[in-house]
């Protein structure tokens, strides 16, 4: 019982430090909407109006997460595991470019085959690019951070400068459109399925500019079973004990190597899973740009949700808020980067204010003591 | 042949000094940081805002000269920041340089609307001169990082200053009891490590062009810190594998190969220091306490 509410405690305690520091970075971030010789009131509204003013604007708040989940979650998972994954980029380009490249060299398979194959592939390749630097980091010793980064920029060389140049047929820096049978299901032609059509609110879909597609809905179901695996599993709870004290779960007889390759490649494949939506879902080829910086967003996204799956998707959808906001906020004459600002002082106060959480702890760990 | 005698000329291993030079500085900043025990991604942020705040000081004043000196009063703001909240504050530092990397993105481009009008590239402004050296023109910021390669060395393995450095970047709290202050010194290390990154900025922006690019950095912070772990640490290992690295963009410029494609010469790096760090090339040994912040009174 009094665990219980301890726990509670701990969750409310992660919550309002993330709150906290979202409010800190939005007030900071006033400061520089007065450099544009805009109103921050009026930038703020225009944020809101944009990201959560009316459906539309919900459904692509939502659909502008879906990778940032992915993303998030990709940093979060080996960050329990005591390991830093920067190199989500790299796997969600790969996994992306892997995907694009499926979707349209195979012209003849049928959707039901055509499509999981496409995002199976994708997840596998993006799951090896990250497993790769978790092999070298159990084996050879290899820090992960150092190997993530030149793997980024290794991938950015293989598949966007060299992968494009390949496969491309047009004048566009990206890869030739895929087939229909490898594309994801998009909520505007909802109206097309029979079977959905009939759903309560579909005609709610049905409108041109809802960009959201089930990649978002695959991100929750990853999202539900990072949870289940870091919590209700063995390998979760070895991941965890690796990450809170290697030598420690050496000890008690972990497999330290095992934990961390697995915790890495399952972080590869989620990011991964974040490219492949992206070619399949949202711009129907592998293109240049695609990737946003989406792999280091979702460090922000992991730290804002405190690196738990569920916080993760509420952080994904804050940090989607502001950049589907952002646009609205670029109309009214204030530049959207003021978002990247935000989300900077975001990871800023976060960090900051968790040396603040070391603290308490440890004088909560003294006064037991005394 | 005709590969070869054009990998071999005098020209395409002079203008390998040009390409190097943002890689050598920011490198030897990375050192600094480093063996003072502080990881310092935000290199490729502190390149960026240097280079942004070199145009920006070239066109306020009309002098290149204060837009090397804003660059590297930017790169130290940049590194303050880190060091304010690694340093003082104890925050988790590869956490905090990847959000300084994402604020400089963002606050080159806001800048360059508010303060240019303009979203991709600013207006020219004037850029450095360039002095000849064996008929190929440099401009000074080259010279510059090839006068820091030994002045550095000496610094850190010829002067007390650098002793101390290296000290607490291995064992703070053995140079803790002798009375050195952890924090202070890491604070100053990361300061000039901003500093020289920032220098590498404005190479790119006035030296070795006239404008600033959005996203101009193009993950030369990484490939700099790549040049570092190559050069294991060491000021003279790391401008080899800087030199190395600017060869390798260099050729990737001018060189036609048949056999491997152009894009990915620009890999070479990178894959290089894969294979060094898992020790092919004999181990490559981070400074033991880095990344760890210090805590007065713990082990």
């Amino acid at each position: 019982m009094n665990n219980y509410s301890e726990k509670i405690k701990s969750v409310l305690t992660d919550l309002g430090l993330s709150l906290l520091s979202i409010v800190i970075a939005l007030i900071v971030g006033t400061l520089f909407i007065f450099l544009t010789d805009k109103s921050p009131l009026d930038a703020y509204s225009a944020l809101y109006i944009g990201a959560f003013g009316n459906f539309s604007a919900i459904a692509n708040t939502l659909w502008r997460s879906t990778p940032l989940i992915l993303t998030g979650l990709a940093v979060a998972l080996p960050f329990r595991a005591g390991l830093f994954n920067i190199g989500a980029e790299g796997q969600l380009l790969m996994g992306g470019f892997t995907a694009g490249v499926v979707g349209f060299y195979f012209t003849s398979l049928p959707a039901f085959i055509h499509l999981p194959f496409a995002i199976i592939a994708g997840m596998l390749v993006g799951g090896l690019w990250g497993g790769l630097p978790g092999f070298l980091k159990a084996k050879m010793d290899v820090h992960e951070v150092i190997a993530t980064i030149m793997l980024n920029h290794i991938a950015i060389a293989l598949t966007i400068n060299y992968g494009i140049n390949i496969f491309r047929d047009t004048g566009r820096p990206a890869t030739p459109r895929i087939m229909e049978s490898a594309s994801m299901f998009n909520f505007k032609n909802i109206m097309d399925y029979p079977l959905l059509s009939n759903l309560p609110f579909a005609e709610l879909f049905a409108q041109p500019a809802i960009r959201l597609h089930i990649n978002f809905f695959l991100a929750l179901i990853a999202a539900v079973i990072l949870w289940y695996l870091l919590f209700k599993t063995t390998l979760g709870y070895e991941m965890r004990a690796v990450g809170f004290n290697p030598d420690g779960a050496e000890y008690g007889g972990i497999n330290a190597s095992k934990g961390i390759i697995t915790a890495m490649f399952i972080s590869g494949a989620v990011a991964g899973l974040a490219g492949v939506g992206e070619v399949l879902g949202t711009h129907l080829s592998f293109m240049q740009g695609m990737d946003a910086g989406y792999g280091f967003t979702g460090i922000a996204v992991a730290l804002i949700g405190q690196t738990h799956p569920i916080g993760v998707i509420l952080g994904g959808i804050l940090f989607g808020a502001l950049a589907q906001g952002g646009l609205e906020m670029q109309f009214s004459g204030i530049p959207s980067e003021i978002v990247m600002l935000i989300q900077a002082l975001v990871i800023f106060f976060v960090a900051a204010l968790q040396v603040f959480k070391v603290y308490l702890a440890k004088r909560k760990a003294k006064g037991g003591v005394e | 042949m005709d590969t070869l005698k054009q990998i071999f000329s005098l020209s395409l291993f002079l203008a390998s000094f040009r390409f190097a030079t943002p890689l050598i500085l920011a490198a030897l900043g990375g050192i600094f940081s480093e063996r003072s025990g502080v990881v310092n991604i935000a290199l490729e942020g502190m390149i960026l805002i240097g280079a942004f705040a070199a145009v920006y000081g070239s066109a306020s004043t009309g002098s290149p000269w204060i837009g090397v000196l804003y660059s590297m009063i930017a790169g130290l703001a940049f590194a303050a920041i880190l060091a304010l909240v690694c340093v003082t504050f104890k925050a988790n530092q590869i956490v905090v340089g990847t959000g300084i990397n994402i604020f400089a993105s963002g606050i080159t481009i806001f800048l360059l609307q508010v303060l240019f009008g303009v979203k991709g590239t600013s207006p020219m402004v004037g850029r450095l001169p360039a002095y000849r050296l064996f008929g190929v023109r440099f401009n000074p910021i080259t010279y510059i990082a090839l006068i820091l390669v030994p002045v550095v060395w000496f610094i850190f393995f010829k002067t007390h200053w650098g002793l101390r450095i290296r000290s607490i970047g291995e064992h703070p709290a053995a140079a803790d009891t002798l009375g050195i202050s952890v924090n202070k010194w890491r604070f100053i290390s990361v300061l000039i490590s901003g500093v020289l990154a920032g220098l590498a900025g404005a190479h790119l922006s006035i030296g070795d062009g006239s404008a600033f690019v959005r996203e101009m950095s193009a993950g030369r912070g990484f490939i700099a810190l790549a040049a570092m772990i190559f050069g294991k640490w060491h000021p003279f290992g790391a401008f080899g594998a800087a030199m190395l690295f600017g060869f390798a963009e260099a050729i990737a410029v001018r060189v036609d190969f048949a056999f491997i494609p152009s894009e990915l010469i620009s890999a070479i790096p990178y894959v290089l220091t894969l294979v060094v760090l898992a020790g092919f090339f004999g181990k490559s040994i981070p400074p033991a306490a880095s990344g760890e912040p210090y805590y007065k009174g713990e082990k």
